[in-house]
């Protein structure tokens, strides 16, 4: 089955005309992917790569149906785009941009309250569901149609942890990159149940990093859990008050350590990678924990 | 982003809310023409950091000569804290504070909090540089009070503060004045921290802005170009400085192998796996995902220029990223400044066959690596100069 997107999700590509838009959209397509529609505003009744473009969400919702959408635009004017997808009753947004100021997302989750949408994102690669439908920027190729949900704060991290377990033949029923910005549309608690809930999930592999208290949330559901699960957390070795890089990725007055984060996840019963190259082999440890052979899967 | 102390008094002036006078100068004959203004006052090392009195950068003047004299012991000084690591910061500047009779000290600040997709204010009654021993020590003297921004501060908000920090009647009156203009502040200028320490309460019954520290959220710097004129470059990293004139994300660390990889959380991922097999990672760097060969020859201009490097580790997951384009910018960069140090580089995902060919093909002695761990592990036998 797999959370959150699927073989029936119908997506619209808001900001199909610029160049990372264009440029994924293909992608997208050539993945099997429903890309039903594309938002540019001002380009409406244009075409491109044969999807028809619109100058406003809720004209592409009205023409096409879509349920979903994914964001490629620019940061001065994503919050927006995010506002006006959730206006239009898209059920789930994907929003890619990195660089959203802090302030604006603040409005952007307060406006999702109450509503049918949810977001993913911001600052992330997207979510995959295998043979199914890609939604983001993340390489089709590396992933296998399977049973382990992988939920990541991380891009690249992401597919690193994703080839570890396809070359094991450990399948992925979705993957779900929530982003590297501190306030974010979906949590690893989100997808966490929405993956003890999925039938077609059998384990669960996080990546997570350095700030904020997300894992340590996310320990507390893990303790309750029938399904194992193995994380890696990165930033170990990242020094105290520097964002590296992601800008939810700060230790800042001694909260939001990995060492802190690795404790938590390891009491909740969570097998945890001490380094990036044993995620594979941690969720194998995390299965045969419980009895189960990967081969089972 | 940072600003100096100076600059956060002068952005909190304009909003109205209480500082103590104070002139900025750059040499001892301007100290001795501000102080003057004054007759006694403080003499403070402007740099971006905390902790600048324990280092010797605040001292008090009974007068405009001693002022005159002071300055020039601390301007042109190197001041080493907690918080500048050992290398220090060169004071160039100074700010002459009017001295002021404090009668209470407090703590206050507000800053980002992303659980409740908000603002928090955070008040002590223990003020001045213990904060930090406070929070270790006894977390029940600070209270946390959420604040949307959205919404903005209300007064409720504020009373609940004054009672902590003890404040009543007239006090009470100028807390709340002081943290409404405060979050106000905060919110149009998209900052990330405002934090005054200590916030004093003078022993004529007034509240005050001792010491102001105001950062701001790099990603909204874009909307506010009167805050990056505030930038001073010489208080950044070299090396960070140039990075982001590059669009580069990087942080210096103080290892000896150089690493260069595409997306943080893989970046953070490679520092780790290094630490972690014995080494010690000389930065953090993400070259991000539509890095053009430019930008990537940039990256290793940095790196290779970094004297501490004994080693370099490329480390590529190609999404977005495409492997050839790491691997022409990789031999771009070293055709144009030699290699000086072993290169290790490891690719994988979007176009890794093309981007192995052009690094064989260049002829240049690049050691190729299976995976990451085979690459960290290469790259410190490499930085110790054993034979890979």
């Amino acid at each position: 089955m797999s959370i959150f997107v699927n073989k029936d999700t119908r997506v619209l590509v808001q900001g199909i005309t610029g160049k990372q838009g264009a440029f994924h959209t293909e992608k997208m397509i050539e993945y099997g992917t429903a890309i039903v529609g594309g938002v540019t505003p001002g380009k409406g009744g244009q075409s491109l790569l044969g999807v028809p473009v619109f100058n406003t969400v809720y004209d592409a919702v009205k023409e096409t149906g879509a349920n979903a959408s994914v964001i490629y635009v620019p940061p001065k004017f994503a919050a927006d785009s995010i506002i006006e997808a959730i206006d239009a009753g898209i059920r789930i947004i994907v929003c890619i941009t990195e660089g959203i100021p802090v302030l604006d997302m603040a409005r952007v989750k307060h406006y999702l309250d109450g509503s049918s949408s949810r977001l993913i994102g911001p600052n992330c690669p997207g979510i995959i569901t295998p043979e199914e439908c890609k939604i983001g920027i993340m390489p089709g190729y590396i992933h296998r149609k399977g049973h382990v949900g992988v939920i990541s704060r991380s891009g690249t991290l992401t597919y690193e942890a994703v080839k570890q377990l396809s070359d094991r033949n450990l399948g992925q029923s979705t993957v779900v990159g929530i982003g590297g910005d501190p306030i974010r549309g979906t949590g690893f608690l989100d997808c966490l149940k929405a993956f003890e809930a999925d039938p077609d999930t059998c384990a669960v592999v996080l990546n997570g990093e350095i700030g904020g208290s997300g894992e340590e949330e996310a320990a507390s559901f893990i303790r309750t859990m029938t399904k194992p699960v193995a994380a890696f957390i990165g930033g170990q070795s990242a020094p105290a008050g520097k964002r590296m890089g992601h800008a939810g990725a700060i230790i800042s007055g001694g909260k939001g350590t990995a060492s802190g984060k690795i404790r938590a996840l390891q009491e909740a019963g969570a097998v945890v990678a001490m380094t990036p190259d044993l995620i594979g082999a941690s969720l194998v440890e995390a299965l045969e924990r419980r009895g189960i052979r990967p081969s089972d899967l | 982003m940072k600003i100096h102390e100076y600059q956060a008094k002068e952005l909190l002036a304009s909003y109205e809310v209480p500082v103590p006078g104070g002139i900025v100068a750059e040499t001892e004959e301007k100290a001795f023409e501000a102080a003057k203004v004054f007759g006694s006052c403080v003499v403070k090392a402007q740099v971006h950091s905390g902790a600048r009195g324990k280092a010797g950068g605040v001292k008090f003047a009974k007068t405009p000569e001693e002022a005159r004299e002071l300055a020039s012991k601390i301007l042109g000084m190197t001041l080493v804290t907690r918080q500048t690591g050992p290398a220090g910061k060169l004071v160039r500047k100074v700010l002459i504070s009017e001295a002021v009779d404090v009668a209470r000290e407090f703590y206050l600040s507000i800053t980002g909090d992303s659980e409740r997709a908000g603002l928090v204010i955070v008040a002590s009654a223990d003020g001045g540089t213990e904060i930090e021993e406070t929070a270790k020590e006894h977390p029940e003297a600070i209270v946390q009070i959420p604040v949307s921004s959205i919404e903005g501060f209300k007064g409720y908000e504020g009373i609940r503060a004054a009672e902590v920090l003890g404040l009543e009647g007239d006090l009470q009156k100028q807390l709340i004045s002081m943290l409404g203009k405060l979050v106000r502040l905060y919110i149009e200028k998209d900052c990330s921290l405002v934090e005054i320490n200590p916030l004093v309460q003078t022993s004529d019954g007034k509240l005050l802005c001792l010491d102001a520290k105001v950062n701001f959220d790099d990603n909204a710097l874009f909307r506010h170009p009167e805050v990056l004129e505030m930038r001073d470059i010489h208080e950044e990293d070299e090396k960070e400085y140039r990075a982001s004139l590059s669009d580069l994300n990087y942080v210096s660390l103080d290892g000896d192998i150089g690493c260069l990889v595409n997306g943080a959380g893989l970046a953070m991922a490679t520092m780790d796996i290094i630490k972690n097999f014995g080494g010690s990672p000389a930065n953090f760097l993400d070259v991000g995902g539509s890095a053009t060969t430019e930008k990537v020859k940039a990256a290793f201009e940095i790196l290779l220029s970094d004297g501490n490097v004994k080693a370099i580790f490329v480390n590529i997951f190609g999404g977005i990223m495409k492997c050839d384009i790491i691997a022409e910018g990789l031999v771009q960069a070293t055709r144009e400044m030699g290699i000086s140090v072993p290169i290790v580089v490891r690719l994988e995902g979007t176009n890794v066959e093309l981007g192995q060919k052009i690094i064989r093909e260049s002829g240049l002695s690049i050691i190729a690596a299976s995976d990451m761990a085979d690459g960290a592990r290469k790259a410190i036998a490499a930085a110790k100069g054993e034979r890979v």
